[in-house]
């Protein structure tokens, strides 16, 4: 059930999947999902809890890699190339596709060190250039008026919602392309989801973004195009305005009206 | 369950805690009561006369040490590697728990079956002789299981979420082994080098078969030469010395000096484990 016609005719596709299963084990989590995401948009994926909307977003950089017995078929393709075809290069992958999770994770390192970590794995040693990265990406991600007098300090000590933004910005500061986002706000207080929220509106006109949500008015906010998810099936995928007033499918309707999930 | 069993419960936990207390309190109150006049800088200094009647234990304190250095250079670095290996790499199978158990196993081991596996293979089928390195290895191996032990759970008490963000970032398994996952495990690891070096200071058994000599008139100049040994020491005086009745203060002054070497040393880890442990939080 790919459907270009819900885009504009010269929307670029970046991330195109064909038939997607995933398994864990002998479970089955995903069932056929195939699916365009559109070049700088935001691409909303929503559904109950255990639909297979996070599974199917860790397997765009190939995240679930890690789980053991796991499994993959279909096919992945980001800009023409299978991403899970033998001799692709996970560390370049991640690098064009960086995440980040729901629950903010910084190194028990300093701000500075937290940004760096990225370009440093990746063989970059000059002092100066790792300093312009590091600012550059922490005022992408909107929180470097809020801790440039104090770069050296833990990052831990920030605030939950000042986490997540300094995770946004580590992801940042290795040159993605797209942004993959695990609920990215579900742990923050209003306020900071605000701030995120804002966040990925102005990311949006750099990045393509896929972001997993519990919340549904989130979705109907911060993304262009939404796709449903249930019991492991991708219901239907539309632009977001067209999902929230006039959905195709009963599921669809039932859930978004909150009659189930 | 009421309260008044509840109290009861509490009372008696708290009894046996005491009580357990109590009898290490007099052990460490009575070696430091009878060994403390033994103490002086000739002890600590000077080669023993008389068969260890008179003069010092200053070759079994170099001894012991040169043999705790042995021990922790192998046990380490291989404890470790074991432990990233079983933790990090390893399935996560029925394979994998077979050989998380023996290794537990292994650490119950007595270790006189530790000293007599040391003599068969690093005394004579490696040929090292009775030496500090048989003696070392030897003694490697009895800690090895601790050590394993401890660095692994410290390695699993690393949150997922520092692994996942580094992954992510585009850093291979290694990159995040290395600098995200080691640093912050390092306090666990060194806790079981801490276990090890009480070991492998206070045994007697491996060392008697593989490295130990009652007397030897110099320092070792290799790893291939024997040593004196502070528990070896200790165990001739105490029971194989034929004026034991008369030198029971050399006998606590040798137990007081293991004893304080030990917690030396113990110290010396606590506090690079508290350095990693306040550079680290989370």
């Amino acid at each position: 059930m790919v459907e270009q016609s819900i885009y504009p005719k010269d929307q670029k596709m970046v991330i195109t999947t064909n038939q997607v299963n995933f398994f864990y084990g002998a479970t089955q989590a995903l069932f056929g999902i195939s699916l365009l995401i559109p070049a700088k948009q935001v691409t909303a994926l929503i559904g109950p809890s255990g639909c297979g909307k996070s599974t199917f977003l860790r397997c765009l950089n190939r995240m679930n890699d890690t789980i053991p017995h796991s499994r993959v078929e279909g096919e992945i393709l980001i800009n023409q190339q299978d991403i899970y075809a033998p001799g692709t290069d996970v560390v370049e992958l991640r690098k064009k596709v960086g995440m980040v999770f729901q629950k903010s994770n910084p190194f028990p390192k300093s701000i500075f060190d937290n940004v760096a970590y990225g370009p440093r794995i990746h063989g970059e040693k000059n002092p100066r250039r790792l300093a312009e990265i590091v600012e550059q990406s922490l005022q992408q991600a909107a929180i470097w008026d809020e801790v440039k007098d104090r770069l050296q300090a833990n990052a831990m000590g920030l605030s939950g919602g000042q986490q997540q933004r300094l995770c946004i910005a580590r992801a940042l500061a290795v040159g993605p392309k797209i942004l993959l986002m695990d609920e990215p706000a579900s742990a923050l207080d209003p306020k900071a989801t605000t701030r995120i929220e804002d966040l990925i509106g102005e990311l949006r006109t750099n990045y393509t973004i896929v972001i997993v949500t519990h919340n549904m008015q989130q979705a109907a906010r911060v993304s262009d195009y939404t796709a449903f998810f249930y019991e492991g099936n991708l219901i239907e995928c539309d632009q977001t305005p067209k999902i929230f007033t006039n959905p195709r499918e009963k599921q669809t309707e039932d859930y978004i009206t909150g009659r189930f999930g | 369950m009421n309260n008044t069993t509840d109290k009861l419960i509490l009372l008696s936990m708290r009894l046996i805690t005491y009580a357990i207390v109590l009898v290490i309190g007099y052990i460490l109150f009575d070696i430091i009561r009878n060994g403390a006049s033994a103490l002086n800088w000739q002890f600590v200094s000077a080669f023993p006369r008389r068969s260890g009647a008179s003069g010092g234990i200053f070759p079994a304190i170099v001894g012991t040490l040169y043999l705790v250095v042995g021990t922790i250079a192998v046990s380490l670095p291989l404890g470790i590697g074991g432990a990233i290996y079983l933790s990090e790499y390893a399935d996560q199978g029925r394979f994998n728990t077979m050989i998380r158990l023996a290794i537990i196993t292994l650490a119950g081991v007595p270790s006189i079956v530790f000293g007599l596996f040391g003599l068969g293979l690093f005394v004579l089928f490696c040929g090292f002789g009775s030496s500090i390195l048989a003696g070392s290895l030897t003694l490697a191996c009895m800690v090895l299981p601790t050590i394993i032990v401890a660095s692994e759970e410290s390695l699993r008490a690393v949150p997922k979420g520092f692994r996942d963000a580094s992954l992510a970032l585009g850093a291979t398994k290694w990159e995040m082994i290395r600098t995200n996952i080691l640093p912050y495990s390092m306090s666990g690891m060194i806790t079981g080098a801490i276990l090890g070096i009480g070991r492998a200071a206070g045994e007697t058994a491996p060392i008697l078969l593989t490295v130990a000599a009652f007397y030897l008139p110099r320092l070792p100049k290799s790893v291939f030469d024997q040593v004196m040994a502070l528990p070896y020491h200790l165990y001739i005086l105490a029971t194989q010395h034929p004026e034991a009745e008369r030198i029971r203060h050399m006998q606590y002054g040798t137990a007081l000096i293991l004893l304080l070497l030990v917690l030396g040393l113990s110290l010396g880890a606590i506090l690079i484990r508290t350095h990693f442990r306040k550079k680290f939080r989370w």
